[in-house]
């Protein structure tokens, strides 16, 4: 049956209401969408909630450094095509938020669900996916997260059993470690534009060798499996061969990349390329990304990234010159308070654009342009970088917290 | 240096770079560009050897089995042992730091031979990660100003008789033994913990190395304008930060 009203024993019932309840409040005092205090108070009071929750739902699990806020609407929006969604949209991807957007949804009848790396494991364990989506592991916040291989680890020893299709990335070495212990995955080239995190072979150290789309490890034979579904460039090909063309509003490679692992999940249920594809040329921006705003003026296109993969598949999508560029970085909690990953991003990419500067760690960039040789402007705000960008569209590109100040900034 | 170019080795990208560590190459080479020095850089994988006819070697920071991973393979070369033993520079960050001394405690938790070039040993402390900012009076025979990094490790690293302190901690868990000392040289082998990249915030330590390398004791002036900035914002950061 549809729907998980009707199986909820009373103690799980009541642990919704309170937990509604606490988000009411939460956002009644101001303090964000109440998504993750109500998840709290809700688990506190039922810890099976979230398993008790998923029972009837057909649930797929959205996991990566990158693009999982993304993928998961992709998927969303595909999936929609066959019945009702229930969805944690808004990127609250841990136990507490998961638990919340899930009880949000009492007549869907499937979840899809964004979830923390870090917390992938334990969630597949509660809810008992039909599928997983991997996308990508690369470094992230490294001054509190786990070590990138760990993440993989973790997965690999999480998912060993599971009885989810699980879809994953044949084109990310660690993601492809992590997955290939699952007992049925469908592998997509997806690509990987950052490749510094896997030079040595997940599995026994050695040293992978890439010739061209290729990888594989010298030593012990690890290798690239092989794909049945495949980005090849504006076109997603489905295993009978068909190519079908990505015509998404969303720009850049990625998320061509993130589209086509969004049609495999949906063929996973039945849904065909050619209407999971025409579902997801709807979405325009997700939570705020790729969102053209209007400011002083002027036309604002707002990009987040977070990370140094992030970056690299940013510049790729970004108006080529003259367009001027606004690049904003902070370091505080949620970015990761370490900024030594700038020095990661290859930023000679932005030769040529006019560069302003803002954010806590303006400084730090501007050192990192310094010497990569730049033309650069260190700016006070975003009105002062407004203010002094050329004409054209302005391409901002900002790391988490720096491109929740913007939104706001710009009234987003 | 060799007749036409300085030569500048990064030991082990694919395995030693997870902590921006390129940044240290990037403004070694960018400061010699800007004096007009001619530079090459020689990034050396994991599977290639250590060419020993370096003029500075660069060595950073990693996870703890890469870590591993390069103490093998750097102890199997013996690349830059023999590097060293004719004299070249070598500027090691954190992971890297633990490689060059003679013995720390591995990914699986036993001790791993280092390559003994710096005398110093490792261990791994069992309380919380040291992360943050930190602020150093770098050894007054090199004539720096204060070192600023940001540290995030789990090392403790005693020093040997042979090697000195880098730098007196002001601010931050350095060595992480206690004895407020910060990183470790002799002669033309330097270590510390300090990310951030080094280089960036302490961009006259870049300058430290090439005149170790062109035998000069001075170098045409450049723009410290940014260099400066940063390294206030920093240094002001590191004494604000709780204890």
């Amino acid at each position: 049956m549809a729907g998980n009203s009707g199986p909820l024993s009373p103690r799980a019932k009541l642990a919704v209401t309170a937990g509604k309840a606490a988000a009411a409040v939460s956002r009644a005092a101001g303090r964000g969408s109440g998504s993750v205090i109500g998840g709290k108070v809700a688990l506190k009071l039922d810890p099976d909630l979230l398993a008790r929750l998923a029972t009837h739902l057909d649930v797929v699990l959205v996991s990566a450094t990158n693009g999982k806020t993304t993928t998961t609407r992709l998927i969303a929006e595909a999936l929609r095509a066959s019945g009702q969604v229930v969805s944690n949209a808004l990127g609250a991807n841990m136990p507490a938020g998961i638990t919340s957007a899930l009880a949000g949804g009492s007549e869907a009848r499937y979840g899809v669900i964004e979830v923390d790396e870090k917390y992938l494991a334990g969630v597949a364990r509660d809810v008992t996916p039909k599928a997983i989506a991997l996308l990508n592991l690369s470094r992230d916040q490294l001054d509190r997260a786990a070590e990138t291989r760990m993440l993989a680890e973790r997965w690999r020893e999480g998912l060993s059993g599971t009885d989810a299709v699980v879809v994953a990335n044949a084109d990310d070495p660690l993601v492809a470690w992590a997955a290939s212990s699952c007992p049925t995955v469908v592998w997509v080239a997806a690509g990987q534009e950052w490749k510094d995190d896997a030079w040595s072979c997940p599995s026994c150290g050695g040293v992978l060798q890439r010739p061209g789309d290729d990888w594989y490890c010298g030593d012990c034979g690890f290798r690239r499996p092989p794909p049945t579904w495949a980005l090849s460039g504006d076109y997603v090909v489905a295993p009978d061969g068909v190519a079908w063309p990505i015509q998404l509003q969303l720009p850049g490679r990625a998320n061509k990349a993130n589209a086509a692992t969004s049609a495999a999940v949906a063929a996973v249920f039945g849904v065909a390329p050619k209407v999971a594809l025409e579902r997801m040329y709807a979405v325009q921006a997700v939570a705020g990304r790729y969102d053209v705003v209007p400011y002083q003026g002027r036309d604002l296109r707002l990009l987040l990234a977070k990370n140094p993969a992030g970056w690299l598949e940013t510049f790729s999508l970004i108006d080529g010159p003259p367009a001027p560029v606004l690049l904003s970085v902070n370091a505080r909690g949620a970015d990761g308070t370490d900024t030594s990953w700038l020095w990661d991003v290859d930023y000679t990419r932005l030769a040529g654009h006019p560069i302003f500067v803002i954010g806590d760690r303006k400084l730090d960039l501007a050192v990192r342009l310094e010497v990569a040789g730049l033309d650069f402007r260190v700016c006070a705000d975003v009105d002062e970088a407004v203010r002094s960008a050329p004409p054209g569209r302005i391409e901002v590109i900002a790391n988490y917290t720096a491109f929740q100040d913007l939104r706001r900034a710009v009234g987003n | 240096m060799s007749e036409t170019s300085l030569r500048l080795v990064w030991v082990y990208p694919d395995l030693l770079s997870t902590y921006g560590d390129q940044g240290n190459a990037l403004v070694v080479e960018r400061r010699a560009q800007q004096r007009h020095i001619p530079v090459s850089r020689i990034d050396v994988r994991s599977d290639q050897a250590v060419p020993t006819s370096g003029d500075i070697y660069l060595i950073g920071g990693g996870e703890d089995r890469p870590q591993r991973l390069a103490a093998e393979r750097l102890r199997r070369d013996g690349g830059l042992n023999r590097a060293v033993a004719n004299g070249a520079i070598v500027f090691s960050v954190c992971a890297g730091y633990q490689i060059l001394g003679t013995e720390f405690v591995n990914d699986l938790g036993r001790p791993e031979p280092g390559l003994g070039i710096l005398d110093v040993r490792s261990i791994r402390n069992d309380g919380p990660r040291h992360v943050g900012d930190i602020l150093a009076d770098v050894d007054e025979r090199l004539g720096l100003p204060p070192l600023t990094g940001f540290e995030n490790h789990q090392g403790n690293t005693v020093i040997g008789p042979s090697a000195r302190p880098l730098a007196r901690l002001r601010y931050g868990n350095g060595n992480g033994t206690g004895d407020g000392t910060e990183g470790a040289w002799s002669d033309t082998v330097f270590g510390t913990y300090a990310h951030g990249p080094v280089m960036a915030r302490n961009p006259l330590f870049a300058d430290m190395l090439l005149k170790l390398a062109l035998d000069v004791h001075a170098l045409p002036p450049v723009d410290e304008q940014w260099y400066e900035a940063l390294r206030a914002e920093r240094i002001a950061a590191a004494t604000q930060q709780p204890a």
